[in-house]
């Protein structure tokens, strides 16, 4: 079968991974274009989030090179990604495309459904579960592998004495993470990988501004929908960081009492769960500011409704702890240059605050 | 003195107020509510609530703003669930509304933020209540009797909406004033349509600049989703391969199934601009009136700057075309 899944980040490699070793064919999206976007934009509601018309555009082409089934997560909301799968199921269908579409939802909610599916992905190579969780797990790896890697970049590109170095080696990775296929083949290249980003010639003495990245997860780690945020701050000599990561958000939301952590970072401005990342924001607006960062920048969809409630709150956390706080709204309307404006003025603020903290710590 | 609770007049307003007027009624509590949206409202809602927000949103601000001074406590309960639905839950702007207000509106008078869980169980409702009547001082007992009241309150303002068919706005009028208003002349009406969106944009005459009211002197009767007896809807929902998310959002989307198969002359769905469950919703009865083949759908999108002029004219326009088609004039 041909089966496709919603491009997001890095993760395509994990997914391809898994699908062709379950014997499926992986129908990689296109990376996330202009033109997934125009496509997205004229076939999803008005008002839908940004996340939901690129995901139509990435099953649209998708569907033009061949692709039968589309593998999908779901979620019990409040926040909408949780109903893509039945409305994107029922637009492809208007739309007159026989493409089926398989939504996975909790296992721990519903696990007679998360087994049926499986097994309707399973059942046509004949693929035994005790042979399915091997590859399953293997694919978990490389996907901790990818977000290790990637982490590991942010840390380093401020650094780099040559502008681009960082990003042609992160990418270099990327194709030898792709490459491996067993076990310790990745082992060997995760060290590789980390040995490789070492190398890059390195300038200590400069001292970057640190920010923190937060907001919800489709814009947060998909470069296209937020125009390469991080890679554009680290090159203006930012450090960035984020918590949000594809394989530790799918452990800490398949599991009981997940992000305990961040709940209590928040509990003082939000004491309920609002969906989405609402409550990482404001939990990790907290830990960033404790940490020390010079400041956050939230990324949201425009309509996003658990990040606006975060937005509202923010003002107040930002105001309470003394840590700026910059939310940029994306949609289909944002243009890279507004957002490099902004970028900079925001980066140029910070540095004038933290110049003026240390003359008056002098 | 009695204690002032004050309530504001948006949102669940429209819903349960007279659940809430007769429990802290009989808690002797006196319940000031806020007056009813104007222009100054709204302006102080849009100045102080955060840009993103959507208006009904912006409204509840200045709606807290108005009663800030004349009360000693506001009302203002986190509504996260109020049936044993699986995964039917509240827009997360409901979810967080006393955070969202205590981070943007300082100095206010003590929030009553209790949490609304209903799905807990049969029992949660009584809980709830002794929680409340605990933070005003009251014993269990008294707080337990003001929840029977309450209820009772509440039963009888729903089935004047369904047995009347006036709209819950109508409704909280007749229950305010103790009378019941004489029904329109039933002739006078030569189409019915589904008029469908979040109570507290329809039942609002401001921000929904009172679109049921030009709609009857259009000759249209209008059908609300809270005027479905609620077995009627819950009959619908099985239609759906999934519960949406959001309580107000799924009593839309079945009335609309509904109203569809009632044969209504036409559907009209009410929006806030940016509202995230609409955006879902709208699309959703889109499609499903496109599979059952010819039926009327108009979506209409308030916000703050909505002129009346520019929705009379398409309510007008919505008419016609549908009077012409039915050979009416």
């Amino acid at each position: 079968m041909k089966i496709t899944f919603p491009y997001m980040g890095t993760s395509h490699i994990a997914f391809k991974y898994l699908i062709e070793s379950l014997g499926h064919q992986a129908i990689v999206p296109p990376k996330p274009s202009k033109r997934t976007l125009s496509l997205g934009t004229q076939h999803s509601p008005e008002f839908a989030c940004l996340p939901f018309k690129l995901l139509m555009g990435n099953y649209l082409e998708a569907i033009e090179q061949g692709a039968e089934l589309i593998i999908t997560s779901g979620g019990i909301g409040p926040c909408r990604a949780g109903y893509y799968g039945v409305l994107h199921q029922k637009l492809l269908e208007d739309m007159g495309y026989p493409t089926r579409m398989l939504v996975f939802e909790s296992p721990f909610r519903y696990p007679l459904d998360f087994f049926k599916k499986v097994k309707a992905v399973l059942a046509p190579n004949k693929i035994g579960w005790l042979e399915f969780l091997g590859h399953y797990k293997r694919a978990w790896r490389k996907l901790q592998i990818l977000d290790e890697v990637e982490a590991a970049t942010y840390d380093l590109r401020p650094f780099e004495v040559h502008k681009g170095e960082t990003t042609k080696i992160f990418n270099h990775c990327l194709t030898l993470i792709d490459d491996a296929a067993a076990r310790d083949e990745m082992e060997q290249v995760r060290e590789e990988s980390l040995v490789l980003l070492r190398g890059i010639a390195l300038d200590r003495s400069r001292k970057p501004l640190k920010i923190g990245i937060i907001g919800e997860i489709y814009v947060v780690l998909e470069p296209f929908a937020n125009f390469d945020l991080q890679v554009t701050l680290g090159e203006m000599g930012v450090i960035t960081q984020r918590t949000i990561y594809l394989a530790g958000w799918a452990k800490e939301n398949s599991s009981w009492d997940g992000e305990k952590e961040v709940k209590e970072a928040a509990k003082p401005y939000l004491k309920e769960m609002i969906g989405g990342h609402g409550i990482n924001s404001v939990g990790d607006t907290v830990h960033y500011a404790r940490r020390g960062f010079h400041g956050v920048v939230q990324l949201a969809p425009f309509t996003c409704i658990p990040e606006i409630v975060a937005k509202g709150i923010l003002n107040k956390v930002s105001q309470d702890m003394a840590i700026p706080v910059m939310t940029v709204f994306l949609d289909e309307q944002t243009g890279k240059a507004g957002v490099q404006t902004r970028l900079e003025a925001f980066v140029d603020l910070l540095a004038q605050k933290r110049e003026r903290m240390e003359e008056m710590a002098i | 003195m009695k204690l002032r609770i004050g309530i504001p007049r948006s949102l669940a307003y429209f819903v349960f107020f007279p659940f809430w007027k007769t429990f802290f009624r009989s808690l002797d509590m006196e319940v000031v509510i806020s007056p009813a949206t104007s222009k100054g409202v709204l302006d102080s809602g849009v100045k102080e609530a955060v840009a993103d927000a959507c208006v009904p949103i912006k409204l509840f601000h200045g709606h807290v703003l108005e009663l800030k001074e004349q009360v000693d406590y506001i009302f203002l309960p986190r509504l996260v669930s109020i049936n044993k639905e699986d995964t039917v839950t509240f827009c997360p702007k409901f979810l967080g509304l006393p955070d969202l207000i205590r981070a943007t509106l300082p100095n206010l008078p003590p929030l009553i933020d209790e949490k609304v869980d209903l799905q807990k169980g049969p029992w949660e409702i009584y809980r709830l209540c002794v929680r409340i009547g605990r933070v005003l001082g009251k014993s269990p007992w008294a707080s337990l009797l003001a929840c029977r009241k309450g209820r009772a309150a509440q039963q009888q303002y729903e089935k004047i909406i369904w047995q009347l068919k006036v709209t819950p706005a109508e409704a909280l009028q007749m229950v305010e004033k103790y009378q019941v208003l004489p029904p329109a002349a039933e002739e006078e009406y030569q189409l019915s349509f589904a008029v469908l969106g979040f109570p507290y944009t329809i039942n609002d005459r401001f921000i929904s600049v009172d679109m049921v009211k030009k709609l009857r002197q259009l000759g249209v009767r209008v059908l609300t989703a809270e005027m479905v007896p609620r077995q009627n809807l819950l009959a619908q929902a099985r239609k759906l391969p999934k519960n949406l998310f959001w309580h107000f959002s799924n009593q839309v989307m079945r009335a609309a199934m509904y109203f569809m198969d009632e044969k209504v002359d036409g559907i009209i769905h009410v929006t806030a601009f940016g509202c995230g469950p609409d955006a879902m919703v709208n699309k959703m009865i889109e499609l499903e009136a496109k599979a059952r083949g010819k039926i009327p759908f108009m979506n209409i999108t308030i916000d703050e700057h909505t002129g009346e002029a520019g929705v009379l004219t398409r309510l007008e326009a919505f008419v016609d075309m549908l009077k012409l088609r039915r050979g009416m004039i």
